[in-house]
């Protein structure tokens, strides 16, 4: 044996614990999955196992379910960009030297490193519109200031949102403007996501601009917003693209825990993400065939947004 | 600071200074106060007697710690049991996820050999593809395997990550390969180059890579929730779902449950907070 074979022979052993279970739980799987979306699979053994080809995409598409699913989906990432822009936000401001700075550091973090289902069992208390604390100081503040006619939103509970969208039908009426579960989903997600890992990528990017980029700014006599627009924002732009990518991947496959514990995608059906609506399928009505149909849209849909966001993004990150 | 742009010192310097800074805490206080109202009033809750909980005053008139082993002692919901799920399962992922990542992160970082960077390659598109598509056929491959329902079904499909893998090469790169070479010249095999000279060597990696994978797999839920029918077996977040649900009314056992739950973490956090600092931005800058 060459030491070249050897070297490789070598190199697999030290491979193969993992390549194994990479093989099996991973790479099988996702093969699998593809071939069982040409099937008609049930779990519940109904009707015999047979290849239906195109026929699970084909209903899905046509089915209005999966729009709708896909626009609560889209929606509930409507989040993102603020607490993307609240993330960095707080880096700027803590990276200034702050005295404490490792105190506001932990604080903010806390929410991410502890969520979960028991604070999603938290949430959904402050949320409850009778005697949720949320709502029992919003009455208080409108008694206060004499608006007694105003109610507060009823949260979990109510099918409003801020884009007025109907219920169970792609469209927009205007007596839906409000906010509703959706709205009370996305304001959770932004206090959970504000101060977590984004928040640390960005205090490590700013850590990283070279100080002298700054110096040479306040010579040419910029100030403050200047020398974030020219200086901070270019130069952490690989961050930006890297946590809006990773935002895009999460943000699509997202919002299961959620439905599961809070809401049980209701009410009528709009806090169902894609996610929760595979889940649905596969593991309480066992149409594994179609489900995997609708999880390979989506595997699809990450991959085209996943190109996109690196053609169209790259094109910015340059210095 | 070096922001600092009017020379002229004395008192308008200083209060620029302070102005600016004290904007910057001011606004911080406010974030930091919106973090922790809802966890002081989980907190606080937990103390209340039940006909407190629906009173706009967070405090409690009396602090009811029995809320606490009330939970403890629950008979329809035995909540150490859970503890002790959620611990044991996640311990066993996390020794075998550092186990099979640092051997994997060898291969990939230590030896030349060839077709390398085309399996890592495929390592790295793996990471992209959604939970939901590798859950279900792994959930039937469970039902043929006999293992639904068990701890082997919750510990082994969780023990090989290819982020682990990935997170373990990049920090073994870091290490100067004159180290090995060195050792392997003195006539030390592979395996002892591997336990006695990189693992050492990448503690600070495996300590990151341990921690997020234990906390990960402590806050588990998809996979625990479609594997688990029996009461015995479930772990935390399971346990939590479905207490949630039989005593959906009792807000104040609830909240002490859900105390009791992220304490752990919160512990964890906090002991290891330098190195989960230095391990996010370790794992996402460099990839």
């Amino acid at each position: 044996m060459t030491r070249q074979t050897r070297r490789t022979v070598v190199a697999l052993c030290f491979l193969l614990p993992n390549f194994l279970g990479f093989l099996t739980f991973t790479v099988g799987p996702v093969v699998f999955s593809l071939a069982a979306s040409f099937t008609n699979w049930n779990l519940m053994k109904t009707v015999p196992l047979r290849c239906v080809w195109f026929d699970n995409y084909v209903k899905l598409i046509t089915e209005p379910e999966f729009w709708l699913y896909f626009i609560n989906t889209a929606y509930l990432m409507l989040g993102m960009p603020i607490a993307i822009a609240g993330s960095l936000f707080l880096a700027v401001l803590i990276s200034q030297r702050l005295r404490g700075m490792v105190v506001y550091r932990t604080l903010f973090y806390l929410p991410s490193f502890t969520a979960g289902v028991a604070l999603l069992i938290l949430w959904k208390a402050l949320y409850n519109p009778t005697f949720g604390p949320i709502n029992l100081l919003l009455e208080w503040v409108f008694d206060g200031v004499g608006l007694v006619q105003l109610e507060p939103p009823d949260w979990l509970a109510s099918t409003k949102n801020v884009l007025a969208l109907a219920v169970e039908r792609v469209e927009i009426v205007s007596r839906q403007f409000g906010l509703g579960a959706r709205d009370a989903l996305i304001i959770m997600g932004i206090w959970t996501a504000i101060g977590g890992g984004n928040m640390l990528l960005y205090l490590a990017g700013i850590s990283n601009i070279p100080r002298d980029l700054y110096e040479a700014a306040e010579i040419d006599g910029a100030g403050h917003w200047a020398k974030f627009r020219h200086v901070t924002w270019p130069q952490l732009a690989p961050t930006t693209f890297f946590i809006v990518i990773m935002s895009f991947i999460g943000g699509l496959q997202g919002g299961f825990e959620q439905a599961r514990v809070m809401t049980q995608g209701g009410p009528a059906g709009t806090t169902t993400t894609l996610a929760y609506y595979i889940y649905t399928k596969a593991f309480e009505e066992f149409q594994i065939g179609y489900a995997s149909s609708v999880a390979w849209i989506l595997f699809t849909l990450i991959f085209a947004v996943t190109l996109v966001n690196w053609r169209f993004g790259s094109r910015y990150v340059s210095y | 600071m070096s922001a600092i742009r009017e020379q002229g010192g004395g008192f308008g310097k200083w209060w620029f200074r302070r102005g600016r800074f004290g904007a910057s805490h001011a606004l911080l206080v406010c974030v930091a106060i919106t973090t922790l109202m809802p966890f002081s009033w989980m907190v606080l809750t937990s103390f209340k007697p039940l006909n407190e909980v629906q009173r706009l005053n967070p405090l409690p008139s009396q602090w009811h710690a029995e809320n606490y082993t009330d939970v403890l002692n629950s008979k329809d919901i035995s909540f150490k049991r859970y503890y002790f799920n959620s611990v044991f399962v996640a311990g066993w992922v996390t020794l075998l996820v550092c186990l099979t990542s640092s051997m994997a992160g060898y291969a990939f970082a230590r030896i030349r050999w060839p077709g390398r960077d085309h399996v890592f390659k495929l390592y790295l598109a793996t990471m992209m593809i959604p939970g939901v598509v590798t859950m279900i056929p792994n959930y039937t491959l469970m039902v043929k395997l006999h293992l639904l329902d068990s701890y082997v079904g919750l510990i082994v499909p969780a023990a090989f990550t290819a982020f682990g893998t990935f997170l373990l090469r990049q920090f073994m790169l870091t290490i100067p390969p004159s180290l090995d070479e060195a050792a392997l010249i003195d006539g030390a095999s592979h395996w002892q180059v591997y336990w006695d000279v990189i693992l050492p060597l990448a503690r600070p990696g495996l300590i990151v890579l341990a921690i997020f994978t234990f906390m990960g797999n402590y806050s588990a839920f998809f996979w625990p929730l479609v594997l688990i029918k029996s009461e015995h077996l479930r772990t935390l977040p399971i346990g939590m779902m479905y207490f949630d649900t039989v005593y959906g009314k009792q807000t104040n056992l609830i909240m002490a449950a859900s105390v009791m739950n992220i304490v752990p973490l919160i512990v964890l956090f906090i002991v290891m907070q330098k190195h989960l600092v230095r391990g996010i931005q370790l794992g996402a800058v460099k990839g």
